[in-house]
C-alpha cells in the first residue's frame, strides 16, 4: 500500500515533468510548425481566421511558386557557393593559425581573435564597402567569401586552439625526431587527432555563412544574391501569398537545421566560443 | 598569420580613420579630415543617436534578463535523467542556427495585428490583441521576444553544462542542516553556478547589443524610430545616406559599448562578491 501511493506519486510527477518540460519546449515547436504548416497552407487557409491548427489542406503551391516566379536555384547555388567557399578558406586558414597560436603560446593572437569576435559586424562592413566598391568586386563571390570570413575564422580559430591544446606535446615531439617537419606535424599527427573539432567548426562556419543577412545585403548585387536578401526582397511585396513567403522560409531553414543537428554535439561549444564544453 | 591579422585588423584600423573623416560615399568629392566633430556630434548634437543607444542597451537588458530567468529555470527542470534528453538537446539547438531572416519572416506573419496566429492566441488566453510590431509601444517587446525565442535555449544549454558540473557534497550537507530546496538553491546553486552564468550573460549580450537581422528584416527601426537601435540607425547612415565617416564614428562608439559591457561583466565575474 505504501509502495503503491509512493509509486502513484512518481508518476504524478513523473507526469507534472513532461507536463512542464513540454510547455517550455512548445514555443520552439511551435514557430518551425507554424513556418512549415503556413508553407503547405492554400492563400485563404494561410490567412484565415480563426487560424486552423491542425486541419487545413495541403498544397505545394506556395513552393512550386518559390521556384517558378523567383530565380530561387540560383539564389541557392550562391548561397552554397559562397558558405562552402567560406568554410573551405575559414579552415585552411584558421586551422594552421589555430595551431600555431596553441603550440607556441602567441596570446596576443589570441586576444586578436577574441576581439574580432566581439566588434559588431558593421564596423567591418563601411571599410569593406569602400575597398571593394573601388575594386568593382561588389557583386562578386569573392566579396562575399571574404567578408563572410569574419564571422566563421574566429570561431574556426577560437575553438580550434583548444582543441590543438589538448594534443599530447610528447606526440608532437616524437614526429619532430622522426623527421617530420612543423607542418608534417600539424599535418599528420595534430590534424587527425582534433577532427572532431574540424567537423564542428567547419559547420558552424557554413551555419553562419549561409544565415549572414548583413553583409550580404550590401555586397550581393543581382547575380551573387544569397537566400537571406532574396526572402528579405520578397517581404517588400505587399501582394505575396503567406504560403510562397513561409514556403521560402522554410527552404532556408531546412538545410541548415540538418546539417547542424549532424554536428549538435559540439554546437554550443562553437556559439559559445568555446566558453563551454559539452 | 599575417593574413588572419590583415583580415582582423585592418578594416577596424581603417574605420577608426574613417570615423574622423567627413565623406560621403555618393559624392565626387574626396574624404575630409575633421578630427573628432563626428564624436562632438554624435555626443552632444545628435538625440536620435542618443535615443538609440538608450533602445539598444533597453533592448538588450530585456532580452537577456528574460533568457537568464528562463533559460535557469529550464535548466533546473531538465538537470536530471529522463526519457527524451537527446531529443530536448536537438530542440533547443534549432532556433539557435535557423535563419534568422527566415524567423523573422515567420514572426512577420504571425504577428500580423488582424490576421496573426499571435493574436489568436493571445486572445484565447483571455487578453486582449497587441499590434507587436506594427506599434511603436510595443514593437521593441516584440523584437525582444523573438531574440528570446531564438537565444533562451542558449542559457539553458550552458546552464545544463555548468549544473552537471557542481559537487554533489555541498547539497548533503544542507540537506542534513535542514535547509529547504529554495534554500540551497539560492546559497548553493546560485554562487556555484555563477561563473557559468556570467559567460552564458556575456555572449548574449555582446550579441544582443549587436542585433540587425531580425530588427532590420521586421521593423526597420519603425514604426517612428520606436526600434530604431544603434545597429539600424548607422546602418541607414552608411548606405542610405552614405554617410561614411559619421557611421563610422557610431560603429566605434557601438564598439566601446560591447567592449565595456563585455569590461564589466568579466569583472563581475572576477570580483567575489555577488
Amino acid at each position: 500500500m505504501v509502495t503503491g501511493r509512493g509509486g502513484r506519486r512518481r508518476a504524478l510527477s513523473t507526469a507534472g515533468f513532461y507536463g512542464l518540460a513540454l510547455l517550455f519546449m512548445l514555443p520552439t515547436i511551435f514557430v518551425f510548425y507554424w513556418m512549415i504548416t503556413l508553407s503547405l497552407k492554400p492563400q485563404i487557409e494561410a490567412t484565415a481566421y480563426p487560424p486552423s491548427f491542425v486541419r487545413f489542406s495541403v498544397t505545394t503551391a506556395g513552393y512550386r511558386e518559390v521556384f517558378t516566379k523567383y530565380p530561387f536555384f540560383l539564389y541557392t547555388w550562391n548561397s552554397l557557393v559562397v558558405a562552402t567557399g567560406c568554410t573551405v578558406l575559414g579552415l585552411a586558414v584558421g586551422l594552421p593559425a589555430a595551431y600555431s597560436i596553441a603550440h607556441w603560446r602567441q596570446q596576443r593572437l589570441a586576444v586578436v581573435i577574441l576581439v574580432a569576435r566581439i566588434i559588431p559586424g558593421i564596423a567591418y562592413l563601411i571599410p569593406w564597402y569602400i575597398f571593394f566598391r573601388n575594386l568593382r568586386m561588389v557583386d562578386t563571390y569573392g566579396a562575399l567569401i571574404l567578408t563572410h570570413l569574419i564571422v566563421g575564422l574566429p570561431i574556426i580559430i577560437w575553438v580550434m586552439i583548444s582543441f590543438f591544446e589538448d594534443v599530447p606535446p610528447d606526440l608532437e615531439d616524437a614526429g619532430l625526431i622522426d623527421g617530420c617537419s612543423h607542418f608534417g606535424v600539424f599535418w599528420r599527427i595534430a590534424l587527425p587527432l582534433v577532427k572532431p573539432g574540424v567537423v564542428a567548426t567547419g559547420i558552424l562556419s557554413f551555419v553562419f555563412s549561409w544565415n549572414n543577412f548583413l553583409f550580404s545585403v550590401i555586397l550581393a548585387g543581382r547575380t551573387t544574391r544569397t537566400l537571406p536578401i532574396a526572402v528579405y526582397n520578397m517581404i517588400s511585396y505587399e501582394e505575396i501569398n503567406w504560403g510562397t513567403l513561409a514556403a521560402a522560409a522554410t527552404l532556408i531553414t531546412l538545410p541548415v537545421l540538418v546539417v547542424a543537428l549532424l554536428a549538435q554535439r559540439h554546437i554550443v561549444t562553437g556559439l559559445t566560443f568555446g566558453a563551454v564544453k559539452q | 598569420m599575417v593574413l588572419v591579422a590583415t583580415i582582423i585588423v585592418y578594416p577596424i584600423v581603417y574605420t577608426g580613420w574613417m570615423s574622423l573623416q567627413e565623406w560621403f560615399a555618393s559624392s565626387l568629392t574626396g574624404p575630409r579630415f575633421i578630427g573628432l566633430a563626428n564624436y562632438a556630434k554624435i555626443l552632444v548634437g545628435d538625440a536620435r543617436f542618443r535615443e538609440a543607444v538608450v533602445r539598444t542597451i533597453y533592448f538588450t537588458i530585456v532580452a537577456v534578463a528574460a533568457e537568464t530567468i528562463l533559460g535557469v529555470a529550464m535548466a533546473l527542470l531538465f538537470n536530471r535523467e529522463f526519457w527524451g534528453r537527446g531529443l530536448l538537446r536537438t530542440l533547443a539547438i534549432l532556433p539557435m542556427v535557423a535563419t534568422p531572416t527566415a524567423i523573422a519572416l515567420v514572426f512577420v506573419m504571425m504577428y500580423h495585428p488582424t490576421l496573426g496566429v499571435a493574436n489568436y492566441l493571445v486572445t484565447v488566453i483571455g487578453l486582449s490583441p497587441f499590434r507587436w510590431t506594427y506599434s511603436s509601444q510595443t514593437a521593441l517587446y516584440a523584437l525582444a521576444l523573438v531574440d528570446v525565442w531564438q537565444w533562451t535555449p542558449l542559457i539553458m544549454l550552458i546552464a545544463l553544462a555548468g549544473l552537471a558540473s557542481l559537487p554533489r557534497e555541498p547539497y548533503e550537507a544542507a540537506h542534513l542542516d535542514g535547509a529547504t530546496p529554495l534554500q540551497s538553491f539560492w546559497h548553493i546553486t546560485l554562487p556555484l553556478l555563477r561563473p557559468t552564468l556570467v559567460v552564458a550573460i556575456l555572449f548574449r549580450s555582446i550579441d544582443a547589443l549587436k542585433t540587425f537581422d531580425i530588427i532590420f528584416v521586421m521593423t526597420q527601426g519603425g514604426p517612428a524610430n520606436s526600434s530604431e537601435t544603434i545597429n539600424i540607425l548607422l546602418f541607414n547612415q552608411a548606405f542610405s545616406y552614405f554617410n561614411m565617416g559619421y557611421a563610422a564614428s557610431m560603429a566605434v562608439a557601438l564598439f566601446a559599448l560591447v567592449m565595456g559591457a563585455s569590461l564589466i561583466l568579466i569583472k563581475v565575474r572576477r570580483s567575489a562578491a555577488w
